[in-house]
């Protein structure tokens, strides 16, 4: 064993968004060995959930994660409503699957352009995040946020899709395909990216198995898993969508599940419109009056792959215990087999490929006079409010 | 005597290449931006942050490191970057440098900012800044041989004159090197060797932010690092207008002549630019491969070509 050098990634570095620390033992430009510190990011959610109810945990797994701000609330939705018992109305789920999948593309979107800043490619990282734009602007026009929905609720969603809007929503798709073919071009066909993530980073499908990896950093090493198919829920089993899955495990691979994975996400929105036309407006909740005692586990399929929550209750307003485990925590385990003896520049796109996700929160507003305590702004003038200071913003920037 | 300290410090020496160094950086920033739907910077940009390092920041000492050489190397990559930058834009002056083998020096004098931030880097004693220095390192042992065989064409097709005067005097007399064949190839070659010594993208891996931190420079602060940045603006200016003297038929400052000399530096520059923001950065092994291999052999095959008079 010759001399090592310790080369840190972190706690703060370009590479990462959110802090953590990985120690790299290197011997010239050669990785032996990785070593990774977590936790300095921790804030307590677990236990501050069982001082809060049902109704505000929803808001407090939201903020999880800020960029799967919808996975927390939908995996533990599933957990609620298996120990309450409860179906949610065909209307609910539609649009439970909508907002889900709009976050796959969004996320994915976000990681391919930090995947090419990572590589020194910023003109992906700004096309990328150009083209996520627009989801975030349906997002504004379906919930009125562009990050931290607050959709979800025991029992259905907080607000419908009126099946006015569905057009425009579909329109805002056929414009998206387009430019997803463009980015999927830039990415695919260049050679020189090529040459920097084929071979890179290799997870082999033993090794993924071995680690437990989930979401696109297994399926690109050739398990076949996905909690929407494993265990249905919302409005997964209503729709035809396939599972995505590479088997060559390296960063490419994971780039390209991704991709694809973008495409079946639109195919999937664009059924469950159809579908919201079937079902009658306003249907998007049944009344749950108490939650029983009893545990519960509930699933979602996160971008990043499985999002895990267990807990237990007694029958009051709050959990007794509620667990969460989250995708990137076991992502971040495969380091150990895919970044070993790989050279530093290998590693680090390595490090980036799983995707390990960062918090950036905003909060929801109600205007409300101070005398007598009405609402004085309807949720639809919160949104053009919303919208026109968005446009302000964009007006200003150009 | 009076006339080599003008020259040096004034015009076309430090003030000058550092001003049009400056507004190159901030041209190369905004064509960036364009590139990615950007709006870019103001046209001051580049002269502020200098002046900001220089004046406001602090200039914090690595505690484990040699603090003497560490703190010289901006001074000698910056001296380095002037020299050159004067003895490439007083022949298109028309100002006789004293001596015929100005290219050879020119060459020497453009490895010094490159080799003076690998000392920089050892001298600061962080991890990082070593894994920088050491790609510097392969980087400049790859893209050196290169650049000499680019510069041996040269003096091939200029009938064995070794200097930047008889050069550009052969180009106007045969017409541009660039209209023939091997002239095509050997700016080519020339182009991806002054993507390295800029250390821009695909050839940063010696900075790599997103790897290491910026690799060499990871130490530097306030004054140390505003030497260093005015040194990128310079090499930004100097190489494209040496490679412009050497390929486009030369600079001259006269009449309308002085258009056409800015319009092929600045062409220079945004074929760098757009190279540098249609690739992703390459690693270390990849570059040393490309350089050692196809640039090499290209620069032979121009230069066979050249013996033909192709």
């Amino acid at each position: 064993m010759g001399k090592r050098t310790i080369i840190p990634i972190g706690p703060y570095h370009p590479l990462l968004e959110e802090p953590e620390l990985f120690k790299l033992y290197c011997d010239g430009e050669i990785v032996k060995d990785i070593k990774w510190e977590t936790g300095y990011n921790h804030r307590g959610i677990e236990k501050l959930s069982e001082s809060k109810t049902f109704d505000q945990v929803f808001f407090l797994v939201e903020r999880v994660c800020g960029i799967c701000s919808t996975s927390h609330p939908f995996a533990f939705a599933n957990c609620l409503e298996e120990i309450a018992n409860v179906e949610v109305p065909n209307r609910a789920k539609y649009i439970r699957s909508i907002i889900g999948e709009l976050e796959r593309i969004h996320s994915h979107l976000l990681w391919l352009g930090l995947a090419g800043h990572f590589l020194g490619y910023n003109t992906v990282f700004m096309w990328a995040w150009k083209y996520r734009e627009p989801i975030l602007d349906l997002f504004e026009m379906i919930t009125g946020n562009r990050n931290s929905y607050a959709m979800f609720k025991l029992g259905g969603v907080r607000r419908d899709i009126p099946n006015q809007l569905i057009p425009e929503i579909q329109k805002h798709l056929d414009n998206f395909i387009p430019k997803l073919d463009l980015l999927t071009g830039a990415v695919m066909d260049d050679p020189v990216i090529h040459a920097r993530t084929k071979g890179v980073g290799v997870l082999t499908k033993q090794d993924s198995i071995d680690f437990a990896a989930v979401g696109p950093t297994a399926r690109a090493s050739g398990v076949d898993i996905d909690v929407r198919r494993d265990d249905p829920y919302a409005a997964y089993p209503l729709v035809n969508w396939k599972v995505i899955t590479a088997e060559a495990g390296d960063v490419f691979a994971k780039t390209e599940v991704r991709l694809l994975e973008m495409y079946e996400a639109v195919s999937i929105i664009k059924q469950c419109l159809e579908g919201l036309k079937k079902e009658k407006e306003g249907e998007t909740e049944v009344i749950v009056k108490n939650v029983p005692a009893g545990m519960g586990t509930g699933r979602a399929e996160a971008p990043r792959g499985e999002v895990f929550h267990f807990m237990i209750t007694d029958g009051g307003y709050s959990p007794v215990r509620h667990k969460i485990r989250a995708p990137s925590y076991v992502n971040i385990a495969t380091f150990k087999k895919s970044c070993v003896g790989q050279t530093i520049s290998d590693a680090t796109i390595t490090l980036a490929a799983v995707d390990p996700c960062y918090c950036c929160t905003e909060r929801m507003a109600v205007a409300y006079d101070y005398y007598d305590h009405k609402p004085i702004l309807s949720g639809i003038d919160l949104i053009k409010c919303s919208q026109q200071k968005t446009d302000d913003i964009r007006r200003k920037l150009l | 005597m009076f006339n080599d300290i003008f020259h040096f410090l004034v015009f076309p020496g430090l003030l000058f290449v550092a001003t049009v160094g400056g507004i190159l950086a901030w041209a190369d920033r905004k064509i960036t931006a364009m590139v990615q739907f950007r709006k870019g910077p103001p046209s001051l940009q580049p002269f502020y942050d200098f002046l900001k390092l220089l004046l406001v920041k602090e200039t914090i000492l690595p505690a484990k490191g040699s603090k003497i050489t560490f703190l010289m190397v901006p001074v000698f990559s910056l001296f380095g970057a002037t020299i050159a930058g004067v003895l490439i834009l007083l022949p298109s002056l028309n100002i006789q440098t004293g001596f015929s083998g100005d290219l050879i020096v020119i060459f020497y004098l453009l490895a010094i900012p490159s080799l003076a931030y690998m000392v920089g880097a050892m001298a600061s004693g962080n991890p990082l800044a070593s894994v920088g220095a050491s790609r510097e390192m392969k980087l400049i042992m790859s893209y050196e041989l290169t650049f000499f065989l680019v510069l041996s064409g040269i003096i091939l097709k200029a009938d064995m004159s070794i200097g930047i005067n008889d050069v550009m005097h052969a180009q106007s007399q045969s017409g541009a090197f660039i209209g023939s064949l091997s002239g095509v190839i050997l700016f080519l070659v020339a182009i991806f060797c002054l993507q390295a010594k800029l250390g821009l993208v695909p050839f940063d891996m010696a900075e790599a932010e997103t790897e290491i931190n910026h690799g060499p420079f990871i130490e530097y602060s306030g004054s140390a690092y505003a030497l260093i940045k005015l040194t990128k603006y310079i090499m930004l200016f100097i190489l494209p207008a040496f490679i412009a003297a050497l390929f486009m038929g030369g600079l001259h400052w006269q009449g309308i002549d002085i258009l056409w000399s800015i319009l092929k530096i600045l062409a220079v520059v945004v074929l760098l630019t757009l190279i540098r923001n249609t690739n992703p950065r390459v690693k270390i092994h990849q570059a040393m491969r490309f350089f050692f291999i196809w640039m090499n052999l290209f620069a032979v095959i121009a230069i066979i070509l050249g013996m033909f008079g192709i």
